[in-house]
């Protein structure tokens, strides 16, 4: 297949209307399990939108409900200001891509991608012609005549998805659409997948629990624990500025500090694994004492043989192991105290070193008070 | 291992020909050697004599003589009570598969789509019957079907009806008895398929327009239509050859092929008649029985 420049487009926030979708303190409970939390989110038009978390964080429960597969136990759900929460699955304007494509067996492509415009009642003339079209968006219109079980798990995700695209639905919903393909087709997918769904102009919810993929394909994505939403906003959001210990360690990784505010409003907090303190860009308005966390992206800290001229921000340790990534390599660093803390270096970086540090060596590890960033919770 | 214990091994067919053998030896001697012994004596004549037909092959004076008489098989297929007898064995079996597949089916549906933990107490509710004497359960229906029976008694009893209703030695005494004794037989396989059915298809179908009797109808239903038909042959096929049920609850009038092959091997003592009756009937089913076997055969390929 031939490829363009990948280019997913993500939504200027001038153009995309407000609350397209409403997700209105839905809580879903089996048995004692709460599933999904009092959760609220609000989706923009034409957005397409990630709903991240790890296995049994309630993201699926939640999509669920939206294509109304479940019932909530509470809440509403508003698509295009009307509320669908009491509608079967059956008449909501929304559509799914289900994780395991869920093809009919028994009917061809064709017949597949068919399916729901039939039900609809749709006209033969016009019947046709947005099947050929759904089918040739997804290239596979050669295909029209195969069964399911002939295609590879590729192609089964396209006929799912121009099945799913076919009725033009309000909202699009996929759950994880990456997960049953191999790594390598993974990525390429992903464009395209955005692609697609840029040109036909739908607004998406993708449920994921690959971080870089939804950092990938959203215009903004939800981190979920627990059935709860921690943090909300456009992947460079999350990552630069993670509001909980959670959103931190999950999106990318991180090196976490326990510190204590050294004095009132202070800027300065003292930490046990550390010899000098962490310092941050703004004086904190709390009183001496005040226990917060404090996270540092890898790819942040400098690695050097020398120490470094500051007097906070800085830490000495041994390298205790090294992962060659290629275009970047991984230090963990064993300080004093015997915190291991992680170093990403780029390649230039390492190549610009007078030497590689090898293992056993002692380096000190610097960064700057703008890359810390203060958890709330 | 020492020589001594080496040695025996040698000439013993390894470990796989013997597990195979079994179910093959067993088939060849409770099944092969009965029906060849079935199809010579319908080959043969009737005489008076213990066995009460003649050799048909003699070896005398270094001459090997092969008789084989298909004058049986000629009168069972011009005989209209042979023909008369097929026809209705036909007909009933097909009626009580019907009947079994209206009830079988919706009850499968229901089963599958319980809980786990009821599913597996109904389906073993459905199988009880089976821990009990076949002709127990149909010498039971008599108790339940006569005149003076329980059925009657109690719609008597209830004032449904003045007199009682004739549903004992007729023909729906013994439909009832075909269908309650054949059920299971359709249900176990039918269920068996059901449960394999992905709900998630049905729920993407739901999902894309489809109420709910649409997605039984678009979906469902196609999808079971080769669990179905095997298991409609799964009772057919024994159906009709059928002996007990139409003797004891059926009507004198009800000849199904069973009884006709039966009296005419212990009233006529005309074994080579019978004989050729079955070996008729084994040609009549043959059909039905290797459409059965190439449907599993494509269930097996399927996994």
């Amino acid at each position: 297949m031939t490829t363009d420049a990948p280019r997913v487009q993500k939504t200027p926030a001038a153009q995309s209307q407000a609350d397209f979708v409403q997700i209105i303190d839905v809580v879903k409970k089996f048995g004692d399990a709460v599933a999904v939390d009092h959760v609220n989110l609000s989706i923009r038009k034409n957005e397409f939108f990630a709903l991240l978390g790890s296995s049994g964080c309630g993201k699926s429960t939640l999509l669920r409900l939206m294509a109304g597969l479940d019932a909530p136990d509470g809440g509403r759900i508003l698509v295009d200001g009307q509320d669908i929460t009491a509608l079967p699955t059956w008449q909501r304007p929304v559509n799914m891509m289900f994780q395991s494509y869920a093809l009919f067996p028994h009917m061809s492509v064709e017949d597949n991608a068919a399916y729901g415009l039939r039900r609809e009642g749709v006209g033969k003339q016009e019947l046709r012609e947005r099947v050929a079209a759904a089918l040739d968006l997804v290239q596979m219109g050669k295909f029209a005549k195969r069964k399911p079980h002939q295609l590879s798990g590729g192609q089964q995700q396209r006929v799912a998805l121009a099945r799913s695209l076919v009725k033009r639905p309000k909202l699009l919903l996929l759950d994880e659409p990456m997960s049953a393909l191999d790594k390598k087709i993974r990525q390429q997918t992903q464009f395209e997948l955005g692609n697609i769904l840029y040109s036909v102009g739908v607004t998406c919810i993708m449920v994921t629990h690959d971080q870089e993929e939804a950092m990938t394909m959203a215009d903004r994505l939800a981190v979920m624990n627990e059935g709860r939403i921690l943090q909300v906003g456009r992947p460079d959001e999350v990552y630069e500025a993670p509001t909980c210990r959670f959103a931190a360690e999950f999106i990318g990784s991180t090196n976490l500090f326990h510190g204590v505010l050294a004095g009132d409003d202070s800027p300065l907090f003292a930490c046990k694994d550390l010899n000098v303190p962490l310092r941050v860009p703004n004086p904190m308005n709390a009183r001496g004492g005040h226990k917060v966390q404090l996270s540092l992206r890898p790819e942040r800290i400098a690695l050097s043989h020398a120490p470094a001229a500051q007097e906070a921000n800085w830490a000495s340790g041994t390298v205790e192991q090294i992962a060659y990534m290629g275009s970047y390599t991984l230090f963990y660093v064993r300080l004093a105290s015997g915190r291991l803390m992680e170093v990403d270096v780029s390649r230039t970086a390492v190549r610009a070193m007078s030497r590689t540090p090898d293992y056993g060596d002692t380096v000190y590890l610097s960064w700057s008070a703008e890359q810390l960033v203060v958890l709330e919770k | 291992m020492s020589p001594a214990l080496r040695r025996p091994r040698a000439w013993l067919p390894s470990g796989r020909t013997m597990v195979i053998a079994v179910p093959f030896v067993f088939l060849l001697v409770f099944f092969m050697v009965p029906f060849a012994a079935v199809l010579k004596i319908s080959f043969s004549d009737v005489q008076m004599s213990v066995p009460p037909y003649t050799h048909i092959a003699e070896f005398k004076d270094g001459v090997l003589r092969v008789v084989l008489n298909f004058a049986h098989y000629g009168e069972v297929l011009s005989n209209p009570l042979y023909i008369g007898a097929y026809g209705y064995s036909i007909w009933v079996a097909g009626l009580t598969t019907l009947i079994c597949l209206l009830i079988g089916y919706p009850a499968c549906y229901l089963i599958a789509r319980a809980d786990p933990a009821r599913r597996n107490l109904l389906m073993m509710a459905v199988m009880l019957p089976f821990w009990t004497s076949y002709l127990i359960r149909v010498y039971a229906w008599i108790g339940l079907l006569k005149n003076q029976g329980l059925v009657n008694s109690f719609l008597l009893w209830a004032h449904l009806i003045d007199a009682p209703l004739k549903l004992y030695h007729n023909n729906v005494g013994l439909l009832i008895g075909m269908v309650y004794n054949y059920l299971p037989y359709l249900m176990l396989p039918l269920y068996a398929q059901l449960l394999k059915l992905d709900t998630r298809l049905l729920e993407a179908a739901g999902n894309l327009g489809a109420r709910p009797w649409q997605a039984f109808c678009t979906i469902t239903l196609p999808l079971s239509t080769r669990a179905i038909v095997s298991s409609c042959l799964l009772v057919f096929i024994p159906a009709v050859g059928e002996y007990v049920i139409p003797e004891i609850l059926g009507g004198s009038n009800s000849l199904m092929v069973g009884r006709v092959m039966w009296d005419d091997f212990f009233v006529n003592a005309d074994w080579p008649t019978a004989s050729a009756a079955t070996g008729c009937m084994v040609l009549l089913l043959l059909l039905p029985m290797a459409w059965f076997q190439r449907l599993q055969r494509r269930e097996l390929e399927a996994r």
